[in-house]
């Protein structure tokens, strides 16, 4: 057994992870709030990163451009809310997904009409290359964005939690998101309470979108980097932001440390349902993903 | 409302329906392709040079002995149903229904193999497809033009081999197969094994689910094995992050090969700095140099019409192929047209054109595609008629040659066709044609 | 008045249980079926038959596949797809190794394939529920693609594994003309979309209403979980495997693996959702839907072009079809949540009166 290669594989596992975790948050918060299951999240990700990499090609700053970036996807939010979702209330999850669904053929149309359909590159400065003192000490290669990837994560959920738990808006969110009915009758606006969320989403895929598109450019596929996150979702829980984290870490290793070990004896390429066998296999023991809350039924 | 808006939907699917505008002194060609979706460069940049080259015919010369050409948009999502759909709406355009069919996707000329062949409207698959229709005697509406898989692929380990100082030098070396875990990227699975009993290196497959957004796992598998070569057998997003992923693993990107549908500007530009050194195989060469290119950009960009959106990207890989798949055709009709007359042809005629091209070099300098393409004889027996590649260089900026054209090797790939179109005329009961027999 | 029962009088219990209790749905419904085995393939072009009639009456059968899972038994599945391939590539190798078989019986065995698989991952079901499952469902849609692409034998070797579907034979004719590759598919549409119909009115069906409805309330009074719901899953992929046979077979003629893809099952469940959850009338309405709304926008943004003279850049036009299908999708569904099968059911109860309101 080799392993400094074992670690290589283990590390760069938890880091992909880190990536697929990204996404997931995106659709943990939207879930959290308003019980829909977004599936459009891949295409926000790929609206947020494409409208800032053609800004930025235009030639706009880069803050700038993240800033002008971060303006649209709120009003995007709020528009959705409007369009979409207030017509919605009351339906059953099915539709509501439904309609994202929907919801993504017009994002995915209007990204393209606005910017074309042209791949472009994105450079955030930080080199995607290994750390070569690492790889000459121990072997290890280990790269310098993913390390940055990381730490954006980690800020981002950071922000999140404190958003969350410490803000007026975060209290009233996670008061809708616990019974939209009480908290309707405590005088919390639903309706601003959703729009916000759809917006912090949007901020969300933004960062997602940046990370992803640094790594493979940004094109039209950036909108598949939902199914990554799918697994990661029913492991962690639709519900709940650590698990979203915990879930990707655990996807992200499984998942390589499983093609690299065992694939090869199968003919390589179980990636593609690996991670969908453990999320399954761990729900038949915890129905309801890691920390996703327990449900109770009654008759 | 309601009402209105369904009348002009059955009005517009009855005109639809009844054939559109009647047309007299032209041919159909229809351009099924992609302009949405993840492999929309390939579609708009490939369709953008067949129309072009089309528009330039008609700005310049009126056409074909005097018969304009005509082409219909049609979007398929490069998704087979839609494919199909596509094929079914534009076999009956008038005048004469579609002379010729570039589906411009390995899953759509599957499906489309039976269908045409029963339709007799001619398939050309150049550079993709099924590769054993090279076979002409069982795959008789079937063109996998220029070069095959297979083809490219013999080209592309004598590549490697020339690198290395001769093809004895592959004895013990590694090659990694990096492919598209679809039909498109395992067809040359076999042709790598037969050779690398031959040459007596070691290969080894190593599969990118598809999208193939995250090669994490894939990669370090290579950092294991540590290869002297890998072949890049990519669609889409995957090209630019197996180069990313190379450089994250530490891989020199100058000791990557890919294919032609793996090196387009589209797939380097995403990686950045990561694609710098990275070669690729082409059976077509980018830029505007070329004299065919110039007219195009004469007769239809300078007058204002063209019909890329995007004009940097005249003369890009994609865009130039289109272009040299435009010739071929034109070139078919051309032929044609001696034999069948100066008029609007069926797609049986136009077959039969396709089957009798011979471009050769004096042709190639009359059409002004020297060195944008390679000569190209077709016959029954061979439906794919050329079979070189030339290799380019990324250094960030753009493609350099880097070699002539490399012909492939047929003492490898014919008998796999041969044997391969074999079985599939036995499955299907097909009898092979007598080409002996053939005009 | 079009539509009023009044003075149709059931005197006996068959009488009120039969399949269309009311005399105008039977006459509609008889004339349907004589249009569409009759008149259509008289009338119908081959572009018609072949690449709209066809592909739409396979991904019904599909939607009611879907359709039996989801809106009877309240089941999500995103594993459509997969199942369609197992029916696929299932019937190739039946009808390539027992060629004696014939196509019904390898159809049929294909279908039991499919079902076999769906009952293998149903069997989460039993402790996962709502988009849990759904997701869960995805495992089978990739593994069993990944299976049908690594095992050779699936694909009779071949290299680049794809298939190509046999001729269909019945009693020595062959289906080769697209009028009778639709009237093959037709048939074998018409008679599973009734066995379902009639499913769904006998136990099993009411069984599957009450699972879905409250599975506890339905383990309550009796109703074995385990059994229903398996036997959901069962029957929804044998539906759905026949539709992925046809679909090769009758449709697309030589497939891949990725013919299958994800996609797909999200077609087919648009399909249901659009046309109406729980209803096999649905299913159509919504398979029609579908797949006739792209074609139906791209012929009119090109006959758009045509008729005003405006170019506009086609990559333009493909995208704006996508907004247009997406924001139709978004329309209906606030329109009514509760799909196509819905606005029927109010137009039909308008028509009990119309055009006399009194």
């Amino acid at each position: 057994m080799n392993w400094a290669f074992f670690f290589e594989v283990l590390i760069g596992g938890l880091l992909a992870g880190v990536m697929y975790s990204l996404v997931a948050l995106g659709f943990v918060l939207i879930y959290k709030a308003s019980g829909v299951f977004n599936f459009a999240q891949g295409s926000m990700v790929f609206f947020a990163a494409l409208t800032f990499v053609s800004l930025t090609e235009r030639g706009m700053n880069l803050w700038v451009a993240m800033a002008v970036t971060l303006g649209v996807m709120v009003v995007l939010g709020i528009v959705i809310e409007r369009v979409v979702l207030r017509p919605l209330v009351n339906q059953p999850p099915i539709t509501l997904f439904m309609a994202t669904i929907g919801l993504t053929f017009v994002l995915e149309g209007l990204s393209q009409i606005v910017w074309g359909s042209q791949p472009h590159g994105l450079e955030l400065g930080i080199p995607d290359v290994p750390m070569e003192w690492l790889s000459k000490s121990a072997n290890i290669n280990i790269s310098q964005f993913d390390l940055f990837a990381a730490g954006v994560s980690g800020v981002l959920v950071a922000v999140l939690a404190v958003f969350f738990q410490k803000t007026r808006i975060g209290r009233a969110l996670r008061a809708v998101a616990d019974d939209h009915q009480a908290a309707l009758a405590v005088g919390i606006p639903l309706q601003h309470i959703w729009a916000i969320v759809w917006a912090v989403a949007g901020f969300v895929a933004l960062v997602a979108g940046l990370m992803w598109g640094a790594r493979n450019g940004v094109q039209y596929s950036l909108t598949f980097v939902a199914l990554k996150a799918l697994p990661v979702l029913i492991l962690g829980g639709f519900e709940s932001i650590p698990g979203a984290i915990l879930g990707g870490l655990i996807i992200g290793a499984s998942e390589k440390l499983a093609e690299v070990y065992i694939g090869p004896y199968f003919g390589g390429g179980i990636e593609s349902w690996f991670a969908y066998v453990i999320a399954l296999l761990f729900l038949l023991v915890r129905p309801e993903g890691l920390f996703g809350e327990k449900r109770i039924d009654r008759v | 409302m309601k009402r209105k808006n369904l009348a002009i939907t059955l009005a517009a699917l009855a005109a639809f329906v009844a054939g559109g505008a009647q047309a007299q002194n032209e041919q159909f060609i229809p351009a099924n392709g992609y302009w949405v979706g993840p492999y929309a460069p390939g579609g708009s940049g490939f369709f953008g040079g067949i129309i072009d080259y089309f528009q330039m015919l008609n700005t310049r010369d009126g056409g074909i002995g005097g018969v304009k050409l005509t082409w219909e948009k049609c979007e398929t999502e490069y998704n087979n149903a839609r494919g199909v759909e596509c094929y079914e709406r534009s076999k009956k355009h008038p005048p004469t229904g579609a002379s010729v069919i570039h589906p411009l996707s390995t899953g759509i000329t599957y499906s489309l193999i039976e269908k045409a062949t029963a339709d007799k409207i001619p398939v050309i698959s150049m550079g993709y497809g099924r590769t054993d229709a090279a076979d002409g005697r069982v795959f008789p509406y079937i063109f996998p033009l220029i070069t095959t898989y297979w083809s490219q692929n013999t080209a592309v380990i004598k590549f490697i081999g020339r690198k290395e100082g001769g093809m004895d030098k592959l004895k013990g070396k590694k090659i990694v197969n990096l492919y598209h875990d679809s039909a498109y990227g395992k067809e040359t699975l076999p042709v790598l094994d037969v050779q690398a009993k031959k040459y007596g290196f070691e290969v080894t497959h190593i599969a990118v689910p598809h999208p193939g957004n995250e090669q994490q796992a894939q990669w370090l598998e290579i950092r294991r094995i540590k290869p002297d070569w890998v072949i890049l057998r990519g669609w889409g997003v995957m090209n630019p992050t197996a180069l990313k992923a190379a450089a994250r693993a530490g891989y020199p990107r100058d000791k990557m090969v890919g294919e032609w549908w793996s090196g387009a500007e589209e797939d380097v530009i995403p990686a950045g700095d990561a694609a710098k050194g990275y070669i690729a195989a082409a059976f077509n060469l980018p830029g505007t140099s070329f004299p065919a290119m110039q007219d195009v950009v004469k007769y239809v960009y300078n007058k204002g019409k063209g019909d890329l959106d995007d004009k940097t990207r005249i003369g890009s890989i994609y865009h130039t192929r289109g272009v040299v798949a435009g010739i071929i055709t034109a070139e078919a009709i051309r032929d044609a047209q001696a034999k069948y007359g100066k008029k609007p042809l069926t797609g049986e005629q136009v077959r039969w054109g396709i089957e009798h091209l011979n471009i050769d070099d004096k042709r190639l300098k009359e059409l002004g595609a020297v060195g944008l393409m390679q000569a190209l004889k077709v016959s029954c027996m061979d439906h794919e008629g050329g079979g070189a590649v030339k290799f380019l260089q990324w250094d960030g900026k753009k493609w350099n040659v880097i070699t002539d054209w490399i012909s492939s090797d047929q003492s490898i790939v014919r008998p796999m066709i041969e044997q391969s179109a074999a079985q599939y005329a036995k499955e299907k009961g097909i009898t092979p044609r007598d080409c002996s027999k053939e005009s | 008045m079009l539509y009023r029962e009044a003075g149709q009088f059931k005197t006996t219990y068959a009488e009120d249980q039969q399949i269309f209790p009311i005399r105008q749905d039977r006459i509609a419904m008889a004339l349907l079926l004589v249009v569409a085995f009759v008149v259509v393939p008289m009338i119908a072009n081959q572009y018609w038959l072949a690449a709209i009639l066809t592909p739409f009456l396979i991904l019904a059968l599909a939607a009611l596949g879907l359709n039996i899972l989801t809106g009877y038994a309240g089941q999500l599945s995103l594993g459509t797809a997969a199942f369609m391939a197992v029916g696929a590539f299932m019937t190739y190798n039946f009808v390539l190794r027992m060629p004696w078989l014939g196509i019904i019986p390898s159809l049929v065995l294909a279908g039991l394939c499919a079902a076999g698989v769906g009952i293998a991952f149903g069997l989460p079901s039993l402790r996962i529920k709502g988009f849990y499952l759904a997701v869960a469902t995805l495992a089978c849609q990739f593994f069993v693609l990944w299976v049908l692409q690594r095992v050779g034998w699936f694909s009779n070797h071949s290299t680049s594994g794809v298939i190509t579907a046999q001729k269909i034979v019945i009693l020595g004719y062959e289906f080769v003309s697209p009028a009778s590759k639709y009237l093959f598919t037709l048939a074998v549409v018409a008679v599973m979309a009734l066995a379902a119909k009639n499913l769904m009115r006998s136990q099993t069906g009411r069984a599957f209403m009450a699972v879905r409805d409250m599975d506890v309330a339905a383990s309550v009074i009796g109703i074995r979980m385990m059994g229903t719901k398996l036997l959901a899953f069962g029957i929804s992929s044998f539906y759905c495997g026949v539709a992925g046979a046809l679909y090769a077979f009758c449709y697309l003629g030589t497939v891949e693996p990725e013919a299958f893809s994800l996609d797909l099952s999200f077609r087919v469940l648009f399909m249901i959702i659009i046309g109406g959850v729980g209803s096999i009338l649905g299913s159509f309405l919504g398979a029609a839907f579908i797949t006739l709304l792209p074609i139906i926008l791209s012929v009119l943004s090109g006959a758009f072009s045509h008729v005003t003279g405006i170019e506009i850049s086609y990559a333009v036009l493909s995208n704006f079809e996508l907004i247009v299908f997406g924001g139709l999708i978004i329309f209906f569904l606030i329109v009514e949540p509760q799909g196509l099968a819905r606005l029927w059911q109010i137009t039909k109860e308008k028509l009990r009166l119309w055009p006399f309101p009194h």
